[in-house]
């Protein structure tokens, strides 16, 4: 196959025959079932992800609507408990951390670097049945009653005393966590040897340099999570002691364990939404990033130490004052680089040609509600305030402020970009800008009275809790309805668009990158010839470089 | 803001104060920033072209030595506050508190016993040795500002001083099953002189009295025979360690190491006696492991540190304080 | 060249990418399983480091002589496999067959004397859970060691079981010919692999077997 140079350009003709591409070059349910072609891979990926979402966000819906009260009167104890832990592994294991890189980045990680697929075809496929299969276990668990451990599983509670489906969701999520790594593996393997002639590492998109990150985050966390549920199982159905003091074994070890990847897993969560927002304040200002070495390093920074911290989420556990000094001043360290990037980020629109569509508008909010959730996390790593705070609704504030106004609005904001190419249609710019608004004031309506409620001391997996939080509460109640709300809008208007929504050209956002270049839909191969890459990433202006 | 009833929450709450300010005012300038860039240089035309900026080395410095100076800022003063709520006073009162699913049980010096419920002088310090009996709760007082997790198979320790009267919320902060949320209780300060009456009769409250821990301590030490081998000696052969003025001596081991004979040391010496064996002794120290519960345990711990240097468990008689 | 290899998937561009690609991917994939045992080895460590004495003497009801064996046994393995990879280098077909089988047959011995240990430690009592018993004041904690030893041996020979499946498909495509010394990365990639399951086992056998002997 030859490769030749590739002018810029902004569009292709549109085609007047139909032409053939990957969504319709066969059709089928095998063909789908057994694709390898990483574009497929990816909307299957996409209708299994917001399946389990919208499960989650059915068990929230309940879960606002008992606290509604103080009294527990929606539901009992034993199922608002399994309630919020089916919510919190729903959501983290089966919606967040395969969101972004599972759908966008199986998408798009080779387009960008001008390859033909990933590198490991099949075994992205087998990645998407390991995920199916641990998420079909886990329904299974949810089926049978549901497990009430909370999704962090602290022993010596799910090994001894919990009454509930704990082997069967451990299984579940020890499944999964391999469809994790196996996806980590294939994009560290792809971006390191399947770039495009000319592709340089400095001259990625950065929300390459994201992928790659949280690459690394994938493989190096997810084994030791997946070895520590394996100890629990083993506990529980044999009785062996390792986290039980009886035996002479430390319910802390387990925390530790856990927590060595569960808080990397934060940053796999985070870190890919960083990089759908480079790409999109770039192009919806038609201006270089910013500081695009400082943005690339940050990524590489926040996985590193993002491995360090984990002894944030154990101030008060019984370990040691001095490992808490050192947790808490890395953790304090790890929130540098996100603060690099957010100024970064701003000075990117300075004397830029802003617009206003819909990805834009999410990339805004991503921004502001970033900037809190992360700002917020400083009261966390502060030892001081973290004794009083710590498992509080502070803390379920924090940390639904970077998943869900991060990473989520940076998801959908990705979704709309990338969705003409993806699917060849453009969504409603209307009705996607009010969803957008919807979601923006539902989410702050919902989160932020649980700072207060926080501080105030309302602990978090409460059922009931005294009168005088009911006023907060009902207000974070009300502002979920508004949330909930504002997600089913996009979900039917993508639909309607797939039939009804205008057909979209090869660029119709005028935008640098490989993707751009290749119609929309893409062909399977992608490119019909191997692009040469000869300028930088997000080169939106001709006339030499000016500045520093 | 929640009340402020102990020596330790204003401070707290002036670390809070200082992160919310500046909190808000980098959420401010980037909120400000971002509406003012993007309605400022809104496009215009669909063919305007912005100069390429690539960066600016003296912003990336500026924007990440200032927020490294003030997280260190912040680092160090939570730190502090972390330090002084790590080591209680030496003037501060003993209680034991045991959690279990789902319910606390806790016990004063003098003898009287609570459950979900915890009365303090105020102005005292009070420390509290806390384990469970069970899974891992955790001792939270919101108006406080502390909360310390409540660990089976060990002790974990915090201390306050109350500084205000009134009645306050007790949670279990950490998820422990089915009744989590209704493990909670009330916490009331009172001055010193109703404490002093309360203490001795309970009044209006569902208190029991008892004897002091350390009475109790001494006769389960008699009971469970523990005073054979760490009584005085037998024909001038001494079978186990001395234990008069033991409690926060340092110990050496026969393993060379020397540790310091604090709450952990002594509860786990009774239920695994074999972890750390007593230099130029036997191990024949037999284990108690499911003979004596939780709160035998910090029964006995409470005597063992009630003895004095010199005054040796006696054989006949029952030990004095 | 005017025709692609057989072997050379469609998304590379040549040979040497798609060696380059596995090699990488073989690595990445390693260093998974490293930090996998490493959750197992850090636990063990903490134990071991809390409860010396007791991890000492259930030690000493380990089998020294069968665990040395085998220790042996599986490096030799490790030379069989790199005579194998050695011969797929070199294209010589028959070598790379007999160097797998002989890899195999090495491979299936360590697993039949971990059976023979294993039911030994099931007559024994020695099994945790509720038959485990064991004589003196140690018993909990010993319970605690022959979890762990259970757990990574028992994971360790999980990955010989799946490393000799490996080479059971990798002998089928020697017999057809589908190796030469221009496409012979499947052999070094299952070599990495059979060397990384022979190194975590150099890891076992001292921290296990060989606690407080001289």
């Amino acid at each position: 196959m030859s490769t030749v140079a590739v002018e810029a350009r902004d569009d292709f003709p549109t085609a007047t025959a139909p032409r053939e591409h990957y969504l319709n070059v066969n059709y089928g349910v095998k063909s789908w079932l057994l694709t390898t072609d990483h574009k497929r891979i990816a909307l299957l990926y996409l209708a299994s992800i917001t399946l389990f979402f919208f499960l989650g966000g059915f068990f929230a819906v309940v879960i606002r609507l008992e606290l509604m009260t103080p009294a527990g009167d929606l539901v009992q104890s034993e199922t608002y408990n399994k309630l919020f832990t089916m919510h919190g592994l729903i959501m983290i294991f089966f919606f967040l951390i395969p969101s972004i890189p599972a759908v966008l980045g199986n998408f798009l990680v080779p387009m960008m670097i001008g390859a033909r697929d990933l590198a490991f075809p099949r075994l992205n496929l087998l990645s998407w049945y390991i995920y199916v299969l641990g998420g079909l276990f886990t329904l299974c668990a949810a089926v049978l009653g549901g497990v009430d451990t909370g999704w962090t599983f602290y022993t010596p509670y799910s090994t001894t005393y919990a009454n509930s489906n704990v082997i069967l969701t451990a299984v579940g999520v020890f499944i999964t966590g391999f469809s994790s790594i196996l996806t980590g593996l294939n994009f560290i393997v792809t971006i390191h040897t399947m770039r495009a002639p000319g592709l340089t590492w400095f001259r990625l998109p950065l929300f390459i340099w994201a992928h790659y990150a949280t690459s690394l985050i994938m493989i190096l966390g997810t084994p030791v999570v997946a070895i520590t549920i394996v100890l629990v199982a083993l506990e529980r159905g044999l009785h062996i002691g390792i986290f039980d003091p009886a035996l002479g074994g430390d319910p802390v070890l387990f925390q530790h364990l856990f927590w060595f990847y569960s808080h990397p897993a934060v940053y796999i969560m985070i870190l890919p939404a960083m990089g759908v927002i480079s790409e999109l304040i770039t192009c919806f200002s038609r201006k270089r990033i910013f500081g695009y070495g400082f943005i690339a390093f940050s990524s590489v920074a926040i996985a590193v130490l993002g491995f360090f911290v984990w002894g944030h989420h154990m101030f008060v556990s019984s370990q040691s004052v001095y490992a808490g000094l050192v947790f808490s001043v890395l953790s304090f360290l790890v929130a540098i680089p996100s603060a690099i990037k957010v100024f970064n980020w701003t000075a990117t629109l300075y004397k830029g040609s802003v617009s206003y569509e819909t990805p834009m508008l999410y990339a805004f909010g991503f921004i502001g509600l970033f900037t809190i959730g992360g700002l917020t996390g400083l009261f966390l790593a502060s030892l001081g305030l973290d004794v009083h705070v710590h498992d509080t609704y502070f803390v379920v504030a924090h940390f639904h402020y970077i998943m869900v106004g991060g990473a989520i609005m940076a998801y959908l904001g990705g979704l709309h970009f990338w969705w003409p190419k993806m699917t060849g249609r453009m969504y409603p710019e209307g009705w996607a800008r009010l969803g957008a608004l919807i979601i923006f004031i539902g989410f702050n309506l919902t989160f932020f009275p649980q700072f207060i409620l926080g501080y105030l001391g309302m602990p978090r997996r409460y059922h009931m809790y005294p009168p005088e939080f009911q006023i907060l509460n009902v207000m974070s109640s009300a502002g979920a309805s508004i949330l909930g709300v504002g997600y089913l809008i996009p979900m039917v208007y993508f639909l309607w668009s797939l039939r009804y929504g205008a057909v979209a050209s090869a660029n119709p956002w005028r935008a640098k990158g490989l993707e751009w270049q290749t119609p929309s839909p893409p062909p399977t191969e992608n490119f019909s010839e191997t692009p040469i890459v000869t300028e930088e990433a997000y080169n939106y202006a001709r006339q030499e470089a000016v500045g520093v | 803001m929640p009340e402020k009833a102990s020596t330790l929450a204003p401070r707290v709450d002036a670390l809070y104060y200082f992160l919310i300010s500046v909190s808000v005012f980098f959420a401010t300038l980037i909120f400000v920033l971002v509406i003012y860039f993007a309605v400022k240089y809104r496009r215009r035309s669909a063919t305007e072209q912005p100069l390429p900026i690539e960066g600016d080395l003296r912003l990336e410095l500026l924007w990440t030595l200032i927020p490294f100076g003030l997280a260190m800022i912040m680092f160090g003063w939570g730190a502090n506050l972390y330090f002084s709520t790590s080591r209680a006073p030496s003037d501060a009162s003993n209680l034991y508190v045991v959690g279990k699913q789902w319910m606390w049980k806790i016990q004063h010096p003098e003898g009287r016993r609570e459950i979900n419920e915890l009365h303090v002088p105020v102005g005292q310090a009070v420390k509290l040795t806390m384990t469970s009996e069970d899974v891992i709760h955790s001792f939270f007082i919101p108006a406080f500002r502390m909360k310390m997790d409540v660990v089976p198979g060990r002790y974990t320790t915090t201390w306050f001083e109350a500084s205000k009267v009134g009645e306050y919320h007790l949670f279990c902060a950490e998820y422990c099953g089915t009744r989590h949320s209704q493990m909670i209780g009330r916490i009331v300060v009172m001055e010193p002189v109703q404490y002093e009456h309360w203490l001795a009769t309970g009044n209006g409250s569902a208190s029991t009295s008892g004897e002091a821990p350390e009475v109790a301590g001494a006769r389960l030490f008699q009971e469970q025979r523990c005073v054979t081998c760490h009584g005085g000696s037998v024909s001038g052969v001494k079978l186990g360690p001395s234990l008069a003025g033991l409690f926060g001596k340092s110990v050496q081991l026969q393993s060379g190491e020397t540790v310091t004979a604090d709450e952990g040391y002594i509860r786990e010496s009774i239920l695994n006696p074999m972890a750390k064996l007593v230099t130029g002794y036997q191990p024949i120290m037999p284990t108690y492991q499911g003979q004596i519960d939780e709160e035998g345990l910090l029964q006995l711990l409470a005597y063992i540190r009630s003895l004095r240097e010199t005054v040796e468990p006696s054989r006949e008689t029952r030990a004095e304080q | 060249m005017s025709e692609s290899h057989r072997a050379l998937a469609h998304q590379f561009d040549d040979l040497e990418q798609q060696a380059e690609a596995a090699t990488l991917g073989i690595w990445a994939f390693l260093i998974t399983e490293i930090l996998f045992f490493g959750g197992l080895f850090t636990g063990y460590a903490v134990y071991r480091t809390n409860y010396p004495q007791a991890f000492a003497e259930a030690s000493h009801h380990l089998d020294i002589l069968l665990g040395g064996i085998n220790t042996v046994v599986l490096i030799g393995s490790s030379f069989t496999m790199a005579l194998a990879v050695h011969a797929a280098q070199s294209g010589k077909r028959r070598a790379l067959i007999a160097f797998l089988l002989a890899t195999m047959l090495l491979g299936a011995i360590f697993l039949g004397i971990k059976v023979v240990e294993y039911s030994h430690k099931f007559v024994d009592h020695l099994v945790p859970g509720r038959t485990f018993t064991f004589p003196g004041a140690y018993a909990p904690q010993a319970q605690l060691f022959f979890s762990f030893y259970f757990a990574m041996t028992g994971m360790h020979a999980v990955h010989m079981i799946i490393g000799l499946a490996i080479l059971s498909v990798l002998v089928g495509r020697a017999w057809r010919n589908r190796f030469s010394a221009i496409y012979f990365a499947p052999v070094e990639v299952t070599g990495l692999y059979w060397h990384f399951v022979d190194i975590v086992w150099i890891f076992l056998f001292p921290l296990l077997y060989l606690i407080g002997r001289h």
